[in-house]
């Protein structure tokens, strides 16, 4: 009873930060358990990469500003960033890239700017974004889901990959790899075809393509645990969806036949994963209820644009980072009106 | 009652935004009649228990007093006298710790009770309300030195006295009490609630409103079972409605309170009464009845004592000026040593720094927490804008955007905010996952922000003193250059007329010559003079 008078409320705090980020690694286990399911152990070695690069550049930073490691990594942002970075990425990815992604990511974007809470940009996305511009033939070469794929890479290959990027023997990367639905569908109604005709290809599954659609399925689950969890609002998530599957069906409608139907684009690519993981990111999405639904259908309309006339297949990682920078922009025009101060905003 | 009840079930309730539910803990004592301690063998009734100007002590040193006579009287408009809660002798006025924020001591009357309790004489009552003028009924109220006794402690009679220009169509009788723990109204409501009644009546009369009501949580079935009926014996069903409201905190904050009875909002640093309203605590209803009918000063109160390190949490009226330390030991004292005191509600009382300190008219709540129902703040790491904060605060503002100019001590941009509209209840500290003492921040920069005014009004008077000063300065230099213009005239009229003294014509003319000569030649008067 002796230390300084405490303000105001004396009761238990009822959230915490790092409880929030535990809540968001438990949430996305069914998508990573989806993903190594259909594209191998290469995924569990890049997260485990990813975590311990990632935490020890928090330590190294904050140990060189003169402050304790031990509260940034123990609120598990850190984590969730490489873990975020590491579903991203193609589980191939040789190890010095994710070294690289994970020091831009900690260091550059995230601790330059002050640290946790003061980056602008989301730390995951801005690394992915860029090692897709410095290294886009790695960034992009994925591998065939199980069901498709010539060979299962057991857990030693997949090690041995990532480390020193040599391929078991008597297989090339031609073999392996394949491109991702998005890529397929891309590529192929440039060469001209309808929707009918490359839809008749092996890798089509129900939704979007075969494994990939059970991969989104995975993190769906996640992003409604999270919700249910109230560990997110429901506003980002459902009016990104809702802007990208408007802007696919509107185009849809005009002419299906060069354009996928809508719940193709749901399941493709990054589109569920960003909606309930990334582009919730409170550090860097808008804050006020009424920007959040701008900031949200924003990022859907951008993710359809870019997938449809742009220069990247996928576009989450871009039209996330995009609507980053307008965040305080929206937040500021977008202020409730308060207690008392009439009908109109004041 | 029937007709009551009717009316209640039509009756639309509205809500305010945000809001959190927290354990109530109202169990821990209300059960617990309200009972009367001991009397304390010192009281310390502080000259001020009320928002406006501390009282004048009227009382000699050494006097004897007696219960219920006045001891300090008010000085200014907003201000309420102070009464002896017993019969004894004022043995000093000095400093005593007082139950305030900052933990200052404050002038007290320490009065040595004598345990006789003896009355002094009081008014009459005034049963015969509805027929005596409005003007003698505020007087009695003011008289009674009642005071809100939900927190705010406004003088009451103030409140009830809107002014020509207001019409007020609305008493909003506030029975919520949402904090946690606390009980005493609770207990009023089950024990006395046809005294609460009687003072809303008086407090009806003299608004002359058309409609009364009286808003309890429902985690209070039991208080709101007793008003009913007790308001069923009473003429007063065509116009007062006994309204349960959701719990959820804090829906007993006056404007929030307001917002869900009637749908309205109080304007932005306004009162109720510029919407036609008037709120008042349900102690406070009972007080106003015991000074009209009653013809009793407010000299006691109900006070929860509660919290897991007291042995038993209770229900206790006590005279004001009663030591906290005396009513704890009352409740059967420490069953595990407190992590804190604190006075008031755990939402938005505050720490005190010792139970020496005397309750007062505004002290609902007393309380001793253990280490687990209040543990140590956390390290307050950084704001990750999650918004949770936004979401919850029932003023509808932007904490997270507060939090960062109180941070950057930008004061111009955090009233942008509207920080001034927020009422510091915490529920933003309360579910803020980065446990950033939020209301600390903003009541800093609420204090940074007064001082400043204070500090610009300080300088502005510096100005105008400076301003003052100069010209007075300058009108005195004037003076004097125009009294040496007058000396050297006088110097210089005798010389010039004293040899010729006969001419007082040529004199005139020299004079004036002189005068050109010095003007032009610009030589000090002094030199003049020895010319000649
Ligand atoms: S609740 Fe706390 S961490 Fe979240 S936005 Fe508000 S102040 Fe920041
Ligand atoms: S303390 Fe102020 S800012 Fe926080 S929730 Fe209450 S009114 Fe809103």
């Amino acid at each position: 009873m002796k230390t300084a008078l405490v303000s105001s409320p004396h009761v238990p705090r009822l959230n915490r930060v790092d409880r929030i980020m535990f809540e968001v690694l438990l949430a996305l286990i069914p998508g990573i358990a989806a993903m190594t399911w259909f594209f191998g152990w290469g995924l569990l070695v890049n997260i485990t990469l990813a975590v311990t690069f990632a935490v020890l550049a928090e330590a190294a930073v904050m140990l060189a500003r003169g402050r304790s490691p031990w509260i940034a990594i123990g609120d598990l942002s850190a984590v969730v960033t490489a873990v975020l970075f590491a579903i991203s990425v193609p589980p191939t990815l040789p190890w010095w890239l994710t070294l690289i992604g994970m020091l831009f990511a900690i260091v550059l974007v995230k601790q330059l700017y002050g640290g946790m809470g003061y980056n602008p940009f989301n730390p995951a996305m801005a690394a992915y974004v860029f090692l897709l511009i410095s290294y886009p033939v790695a960034m992009t070469t994925w591998l065939a889901p199980s069901m498709l794929a010539e060979h299962s890479f057991s857990f030693m290959e997949s090690l041995r990959l990532i480390l020193t990027g040599g391929l078991p023997t008597g297989l090339e990367w031609d073999a392996i790899s394949s491109a991702t639905p998005l890529d397929e569908m891309r590529g192929k109604l440039d060469l001209g075809l309808t929707i009918e005709q490359i839809r008749q290809g092996p890798v089509w599954g129900e939704l979007g393509g075969r494994g990939w659609e059970w991969v989104a399925g995975g993190f769906l689950l996640g992003g409604l645990y999270l919700l249910w969890r109230r560990v997110i609002g429901w506003h980002i998530p459902i009016s990104m969806l809702l802007g990208l599957l408007i802007g696919a069906g509107v185009f849809w409608i005009i002419d299906p036949q060069t354009h996928p139907f809508p719940a193709f684009h749901l399941f493709s690519g990054a589109a569920i994963l960003g909606a309930f993981f990334i582009a919730t990111d409170p550090v860097t999405a808008c804050t006020t209820k009424q920007g959040q639904l701008i900031f949200g259908a924003s990022i859907g309309v951008t993710v359809y644009v870019i997938r449809s006339w742009g220069g990247y297949p996928d576009a989450v990682a871009f039209a996330v980072l995009l609507m980053n920078i307008a965040a305080p922009t929206i937040d500021y025009y977008t202020q409730p009106r308060v207690f008392g101060h009439g009908e109109k905003p004041g | 009652m029937a007709i009551a009840l009717k009316l209640t079930s039509k009756r639309r309730l509205w809500t305010f935004h945000g809001g959190i539910h927290v354990p109530d803990e109202k169990s821990l004592s209300n059960t617990q009649a309200i009972e009367s301690p001991p009397l304390a063998q010192r009281l310390y009734v502080p000259l001020q228990q009320h928002i406006g100007a501390p009282a004048r002590p009227l009382i000699e040193l050494g006097a004897r007093v007696l219960k219920g006579q006045m001891i300090a009287e008010p000085s200014g408009f907003i201000s309420a006298p102070v009464h002896a809660p017993s019969s004894g002798r004022l043995i000093a006025i000095e400093e005593h710790p007082v139950p305030h924020p900052s933990g200052l001591a404050a002038l007290c009357a320490v009065i040595a009770t004598d345990g006789e309790d003896t009355w002094a004489e009081l008014p009459p009552p005034l049963t015969d309300y509805p027929q005596l003028d409005a003007a003698l009924i505020r007087e009695r109220i003011l008289w009674a030195g009642v005071v809100g006794m939900g927190g705010a402690s406004f003088p009451t009679n103030v409140k009830l006295t809107p002014g020509t220009d207001r019409k007020i169509q609305t008493l909003v009788i506030n029975g919520a009490e949402c904090e946690p723990y606390i009980s005493c109204d609770d207990r009023l409501m089950r024990e006395r609630a046809g005294h609460v009644l009687e003072g809303v009546r008086i407090m009806h009369h003299l608004l002359g409103v058309r409609a009364v009501m009286i808003g309890i949580e429902d985690n209070k079935p039991e208080a709101i079972e007793a008003m009913r009926l007790a308001l069923a014996e009473t003429d007063m069903h065509d116009y007062t409605e006994i309204l349960p409201i959701p719990t959820l905190y804090p829906s007993g904050g006056e404007k929030q309170l307001i917002r869900i009875l009637t749908g309205k909002e109080v304007p932005t640093s306004g009162i109720p009464a510029q919407i036609g309203i008037v709120c008042q605590n349900v102690g406070t209803a009972a007080a106003v009845a015991d000074a009209v009918l009653l013809g009793r000063p407010l000299i006691s109160r109900v006070v929860t004592v509660s919290g897991r390190s007291i042995a038993r949490p209770s229900n206790v009226e006590v005279p004001v000026g009663t030591p906290a330390e005396h009513l704890i030991s009352h409740c059967g004292g420490y069953r595990e040593t407190p992590r804190k005191l604190v006075c008031g509600g755990p939402m938005m009382g505050f720490e005190l720094r010792s139970a020496e300190v005397p309750i007062t008219k505004a002290t609902n709540c007393l309380l001793a927490l253990t280490p687990e129902e209040s543990p140590s703040p956390e390290p307050a790491l950084a704001c990750i804008r999650c918004g949770r904060c936004a979401e919850v605060c029932p003023a509808k503002l932007l904490p997270q955007q507060m939090y960062w100019y109180a941070r950057s001590k930008d004061l111009d941009r955090i009233q942008d905010y509207n920080l001034f509209d927020c009422i510091e209840c915490g529920c933003c500290a309360q579910v803020c996952p980065s446990h950033i003492p939020l209301v600390q921040y903003y009541r800093y920069a609420k204090t940074e922000i007064w001082a400043r005014e204070k500090d610009r009004r300080k300088s502005e008077l510096a100005r105008a003193r400076h301003a003052a000063k100069q010209a007075r300065l300058e009108r005195q230099e004037q003076e004097r250059q125009a009294r040496l213009r007058k000396q050297k005239e006088a110097l210089e009229t005798p010389k010039a007329a004293d040899p010729e003294g006969e001419d007082p014509k040529k004199a005139l003319i020299e004079a004036a010559r002189r005068r050109a000569a010095a003007k032009k030649a610009v030589t000090p008067p002094r030199q003049l003079t020895t010319d000649n």
